[in-house]
């Protein structure tokens, strides 16, 4: 077996991440080793969404991809682990005094944040803005100087290009004064022109930060500590300040290149062919390092289909880099801005066709070829809305009255449908309606999660997602595919669907329900799923009347049913929290009916062996000793997990095991489209791990952040943050809402993940309906809710009250007392378990083998 | 063709729900469905060897009535015990009558049919 060869990559950013991604999804490790060296001490990590680090809280959040791919064998990722030389003679380098050989190295060191060269940029206070570490630090300086109490604090950031923008909005969002500096004569020079750029800076200055174009500065002054006092301006005047971010521009890291003896273009980035190779044939450049005919592309779109022409030459392929899309979009302070194309209408004869309504803060502007057919480039500003249209038909005809496009809400601009085949859909991955429409006609996808999955389309910025939509429903449609969310065969209806016609008839029963508004008696999928929705709107007992042979055997013996046939009991633990006695009192149950136990994930425990005919009288059992059903076997709350918190912990900030004793005693028995499972934090240490819950709380010091969406199981899901700081009472309405909300409007089987996916609007839309009643629907929920609370009762003590019930409960209904005669255990760790094949045979073989006709009754 | 053997009340069997019944040394899953109609078939599910089936919900699929088994899903049909999801799978069915109020089943002519 030959050896493998080496690859290493300096940098551990954007692009060098998604250089690893093509590689490994393309089998590159059967031949390479690949090494990536970063100085940073995270993963690669999302840059363009640095400032979503404020309301993020959280670096994690940020992490690009599946983390697993750092895990893959033949891949490793030295963090905190900056090249300082490469020699390439001896073709290796050296990071942190160790060399690494290689037999091809790429280079994707990105750039450097520009410092101005003016006096004072060394003070106190000053930033820059370029990684998290950056930001953190802003952060952190913001608020020790909000702590001093003085009046607001003022912050001046040089630079009114994108990044200014952002630290503006960064600044502003930590409650500090802004005011952009800017060289140019208008706001983001470099996109927009100079009405676009007056249109930006009225909506700007609405939002309350102050902005000086045509401004030279001179120099930072300090006070006696060395912090920063006051910013002084070519012209004279000055500013007062406490902090200053320097967001002038970025620089590409070529000095290592440099000292490699590579070639370098004269105003930076490491010079390379179309094959991304630079003069060194063994030595690749990719990203904002990079440049690649004549200039650098400074953004991670251009960055991401290098990285894929470098991976496919590593393979041996003969991709190249053909120059790439450099539109923009982005929302600045919230604000709305695009640039397309030929935004400056430098194209010869072009024509440009504009809107502006000063009073909305809109400027749009369209470039045309000289005949007014051609679309060549735009400038959207305060409503890019039409960008994820227009921008795939730059160079494509846009047929009809171009001021379709530019007119505000209301009038429906031409179709997405006739985007031409060979038109960029997705920037960020370079992504074509052509493949999107191919996905579905040829590769079978039939959604857009299957289409993200297959094309990598919107998995980076997302923007595009909406028009991704709309191509692949046309493409669905025109193939003649019906998009059905139909239940199964016997409703035609979907369980949102079903559950407001339940809610709406007051109709009671399956066989009514299937009657009217269905076929057929049923199925293992519309039972269960019409037993739920008729128990969350509270119409009875899971075993009363007809809904019994609605419900699966969990919920019918309300136990769980394991691979023998036997099952597992789960008494209810309400945050984990259970007394000495109560401990002794499931141990003693267990230990008198043979039952083998175990912790679960949820904090309570679990009983398993039990016989169906026996879990009434295990369950008088645990009745008696004050515990109730825990829920385990529905589609229903499970449990509300929680550390121990400010009662017993010194970290601990606020009472979180009350607050999941609240909780789980609230939602206990609400019946809902999938398992629910909460968790409630005493510190933002998160030992409960509740953003891995469908709503995990977290105590702050001024009272609970609510996160929600979260899940462990085959795709973890982190919850998002859903609310700040609320008190326990706005906390307990906020989740009513959102649980109820959810219990109504989710699919079968959907948790509350994919469910915030699905939603139109996603997490965004959930808030305004649970928090600002966008719907008008909040007295509804929580009056839902409210029943909720009021209709519960302990499934299990209610069964046991009940001889009819009970009837259920045995083996053979003509031997009631007899247990199934096949089943067999052996012991492990000195407890039973299922015996495997070869142990029954050997264990109870003969006894069970039955012997043909010699039991034929008289 | 010998041994009806009397299981139990037809009122001891709930309408779409299963239940067991040990019968001659078998153990068969006894369905009473909605219209009327009565089952008898294996209980133990040939997928996992576990004696579940007539924990099942049963439902209907096209015109056949069936069973799903509570532990992998699988759909039998309660008149021929054919499994619809995999053709080489079936269970054993019994005859079944309800006289006079009480469900019997033949197991000993069913043994004798599967022998032959």
């Amino acid at each position: 077996m030959t050896q493998k060869k080496r690859l290493v990559v300096v940098g551990a950013g954007m692009v060098a991440r998604r250089l690893v991604e093509a590689l490994v999804e393309r089998g590159a490790t059967r031949d390479w080793t690949i090494e990536v060296f970063g100085e940073e001490s995270r993963p690669p990590y999302d840059r363009v969404a640095l400032t979503s680090f404020f309301t993020l809280r959280d670096a994690d959040e940020l992490l690009l991809g599946d983390q697993a791919l750092w895990r893959e064998p033949d891949v490793r990722l030295y963090r905190s682990s900056p090249v300082s030389a490469i020699d390439r003679e001896a073709r290796t380098v050296t990071a942190r005094g160790t060399t690494h050989a290689y037999d091809a190295l790429v280079l994707a060191t990105g750039s450097y944040a520009a410092v101005p060269p003016i006096e004072g940029t060394d003070a106190e206070g000053c930033f820059v803005y370029r990684t998290v570490d950056d930001v953190a630090e802003l952060r952190a300086w913001v608020t020790e100087r909000q702590g001093e109490g003085r009046p607001p604090v003022r912050g001046v950031v040089v630079g009114g290009g994108l990044l200014g923008l952002e630290a503006a909005g960064a600044l502003d969002q930590l409650g500090a004064h802004a005011t952009v500096v800017e060289f140019a004569d208008r706001l983001m020079p470099v996109q927009v022109d100079r009405a676009g750029g007056e249109a930006l800076r009225r909506i700007v200055e609405g939002l309350g930060v102050d902005v000086r174009t045509s401004t030279a500065t001179s120099r930072i002054r300090r006070d006696r500590r060395g912090r920063v006092k006051q910013m002084d301006f070519a012209d004279g005047d000055s500013l007062a300040t406490d902090v200053v971010v320097l967001a002038t521009g970025v620089r590409p890291r070529d000095e290592l290149a440099r000292a490699a003896g590579l070639d370098v273009h004269e105003r930076g980035g490491v010079l390379a062919d179309d094959a991304c190779r630079t003069s060194d044939p063994d030595v690749y450049a990719i990203g904002e390092v990079a440049c690649i005919a004549g200039r650098v592309w400074g953004l991670v779109g251009p960055g991401y289909t290098m990285a894929e022409v470098v991976a496919d030459r590593l393979l041996g392929g003969e991709a190249t880099f053909e120059g790439a899309d450099m539109s923009t979009k982005l929302k600045l302070l919230g604000v709305d801005v695009a640039s397309f194309g030929d935004a400056f209408a430098a194209t010869a004869g072009s024509l440009e066709v504009v809107y502006a309504d000063p009073v909305a803060g809109v400027y749009k502007k369209l470039v045309l070829s000289d005949d007014a057919s051609t679309l060549l480039g735009g400038v959207l500003v305060g409503d890019a809305s039409a960008y994820t249209t227009l921008r795939p038909l730059v160079g494509n005809p846009l047929g009809g009255d171009p001021t379709a496009w530019l007119l505000p809400d209301g009038v429906e601009p031409p179709s997405a449908g006739a985007l031409p085949d060979e038109a960029t859909v997705c920037s960020c991955n370079n992504v074509t309606a052509g493949s999107v429409r191919c996905a579905v006609s040829d590769g079978g996808c039939t959604d857009v999660a299957g289409v993200k999955a297959c094309t990598r389309a919107g998995t980076s910025c997302g923007s595009c997602l909406p028009l991704v939509k709309t191509l692949v429903n046309a493409e669905l449609e025109a193939a003649g595919v019906e998009v059905s969310d139909a239940l199964c065969e016997h409703f035609a209806l979907s369980r949102a669907q079903l559950f407001d016609v339940v809610r709406v008839s007051g109709i009671t029963t399956f066989s009514e329900l299937v009657d009217r508004h269905g076929t057929g008696r049923g199925c293992d999928i519309c039972r269960p799923v019409v037993a739920s929705i008729l128990a969350s709107l509270g119409h009875g007992h899971v075993l009363d009347g007809e809904n019994a042979a609605l419900q699966d055997t969990n919920d019918h013996v309300m136990a769980n049913m394991q691979k023998d046939g036997t099952y597992s009991v789960v008494p209810r633990i309400p945050g984990g929290e259970v007394t000495p006695e109560g401990l002794i009192a499931i141990g003693q149950v267990a230990a008198d009916f043979g039952l083998y136990t175990k912790i679960t994930g949820g904090q309570r425990i679990d009983l398993f062996g039990a016989r169906i005919e026996q879990l009434p009288a295990i369950w008088q059992r645990l009745v008696d000793a004050g515990f109730e059903s825990g829920h385990a076997y529905g589609k229903s709350l499970r449990t509300v997990k929680s550390c121990v918190g400010q009662t017993w912990c010194r970290f601990g900030v606020q009472d979180s095991v009350g607050l999941a004793v609240a909780l789980e005693l609230r939602y206990r028995g609400l019946r809902s489209p999938h398992k629910i499972k909460l968790g409630v934090s005493g510190c933002a240490r998160e030992c409960a791990e509740a953003r891995g819950k469908d709503v995990g709380v977290i105590a702050t010091d001024q009272g609970w952040n609510v996160y929600v969406g979260g899940n462990g199981g085959f795709t973890p899901r982190h919850a998002q943050l859903l609310a700040e700081d609320l008190s326990t009472e706005e906390l307990v309405r906020t989740i009513d809402r959102f649980l109820m909300y959810y219990v109504r409007t989710a699919d079968r089987l959907q948790r509350t993940a994919t469910w915030l996916e699905s939603v139109e609007g996603g997490l965004d839309a959930v808030r305004a309906v649970v928090m600002d009643d966008s719907l008008g629907i909040a007295a509804d929920l929580d009056a839902a809710m409210a029943g909720h609370v009021d209709r519960y009762e302990d499934e299990w003590a209610a069964t046991l009250a009940d001889p009819e019930k009970l009837r259920r409960f045995s083996a053979f209904v003509n031997a009631p007392d007899v247990g199934d005669p096949d089943l067999a255990y052996v012991q492990e760790r000195g407890q039973k378990r299922p015996a495997t094949e070869q142990e029954r045979a050997v264990l109870i073989g003969g006894a069970t083998i039955p012997v043909r006709g010699a039991e034929v009754p008289a | 063709m010998s041994g009806w053997t009397q299981v139990c009340a037809l009122d001891d069997l709930v309408p779409d729900r299963g239940a067991a019944a040990l019968v001659g040394g078998e153990q068969v899953a006894l369905f009473r469905l909605a219209s009327g109609a009565v089952h008898a078939v294996d209980h133990r599910d040939p997928f996992t060897g576990a004696n579940v089936l007539a924990r099942g919900l049963v439902g209907s699929r096209g015109e056949l009535a069936t069973v799903a088994s509570p532990l992998h899903k699988q759909v039998f049909s309660l008149a021929t015990g054919q499994c619809l999801d995999d053709p080489a799978v079936r269970l054993r069915v019994w005859p079944v009558r309800v006289a006079g109020g009480q469900v019997e089943v033949a197991v000993a002519a069913d043994e004798a049919k599967g022998v032959a």
